[in-house]
């Protein structure tokens, strides 16, 4: 149940950039999410909506992005999607790959009034 | 109104940890955030550990675990400066934890300093704790479906213990199947195959570390 620090740290992020714009409340929070992240969305929500009571950030929506796990294969030089938990180039089946995308956790944007 | 963000939820623990690694860097400190299920044997591989290694550098063990003193109880009998952090429930251990304890440490006096994290195959793969290396520690009764179940660790780990070899005549597991799958995820991992209890198997194992606290220590030149 990482989720609840994880949701912590967002809950913590959102409120100071609402609080820097003078926002009265926080409506909808974007977030991005790597494929390759150990975080159970629903869970996430849960403690969010657990810790954000009585902020003003109270029932604001969480709308998780979910980013494709991607690398650079370093023999081909190919950006590639890595479909399965096996790291190699579904082109030339390098092993060699240097991860491009999906390990993001991230807060994209807020929607405030 | 729309307010762009882009900040890493995690940021403020990996800020942490970059500091905390600079600082160990400085003192010339090889680092290991040990990792792996509970029961997997990650307090007998350290015990193991100190026996064999404490003689010839200097060490230190952060224990992690949720409410107990047990494991640091066993770390201290292996007459090796140990430090108990209890999570009260939490999963993992954070960077700010680590942070909190290190003044109970002589950092001039470290060559090598071991976190064991709480038990877990999940949580403690996204917090990172200001180590040089992560290591994790699969024992052969928990299934030969793990790695493919739980990537994020076995690709994030520089050196991969499977351990309790001694059971595998009392198992269906396939070591030739769970090897390949580790390779697959985690091309570069150093594997050995062990029993913490027996001590079988675990040299390639104290090798490595003698050789990365080697590497620490030319790096920094001293």
């Amino acid at each position: 149940m990482h989720e609840f620090a994880i949701a912590q740290n967002i809950l913590a992020i959102c409120l100071e950039y609402a609080k820097e714009h003078h926002a009265q409340h926080i409506q909808r929070i974007t977030l991005q999410f790597g494929q390759m992240t150990g975080v159970e969305p629903e869970a996430l929500k849960g403690c969010f909506a657990l810790l954000a009571d009585r902020t003003m950030a109270a029932g604001a929506e969480l709308h998780i992005v979910v980013v494709p796990l991607t690398a650079r294969c370093q023999a081909c030089e190919r950006v590639v999607a890595i479909e399965t938990p096996h790291f190699f180039c579904p082109v030339c089946n390098s092993p060699q790959l240097t991860l491009v995308s999906g390990r993001e956790m991230r807060i994209e944007q807020l929607e405030v009034v | 109104m729309q307010i762009t963000v882009m900040e890493d939820i995690l940021g403020k623990n990996d800020q942490m940890a970059r500091e905390l690694n600079q600082l160990f860097t400085s003192k010339g400190i090889f680092t290991l955030n040990l990792m792996g299920s509970p029961g997997a044997g990650k307090t007998m591989l350290l015990e193991k550990t100190l026996w064999q290694l404490k003689d010839k550098l200097r060490l230190a063990v952060i224990e992690g675990d949720l409410f107990t003193s047990k494991d640091a109880d066993r770390i201290a009998c292996c007459k090796v400066p140990v430090i108990q952090i209890n999570t009260s429930g939490g999963c993992h251990l954070d960077a700010y934890m680590i942070k909190s304890v290190l003044p109970q440490l002589d950092l001039d006096e470290l060559d090598l300093l071991i976190i064991e994290n709480v038990g877990n195959l999940v949580c403690p793969a996204e917090f990172q704790l200001g180590e040089d290396r992560k290591v994790l520690v699969l024992s052969i009764t928990e299934g030969e479906d793990k790695p493919l179940k739980y990537p994020l660790m076995f690709r994030q780990s520089s050196f991969i213990i499977l351990n309790k070899i001694d059971l595998l005549p009392y198992t269906q597991f396939d070591m030739a199947a769970v090897k390949a799958d580790i390779f697959g995820i985690n091309p570069d991992a150093r594997l050995a195959e062990a029993s913490c209890r027996t001590a079988e198997g675990l040299q390639p194992w104290y090798d490595w570390i003698k050789e990365q606290v080697a590497l620490k220590k030319q790096a920094i030149g001293s």
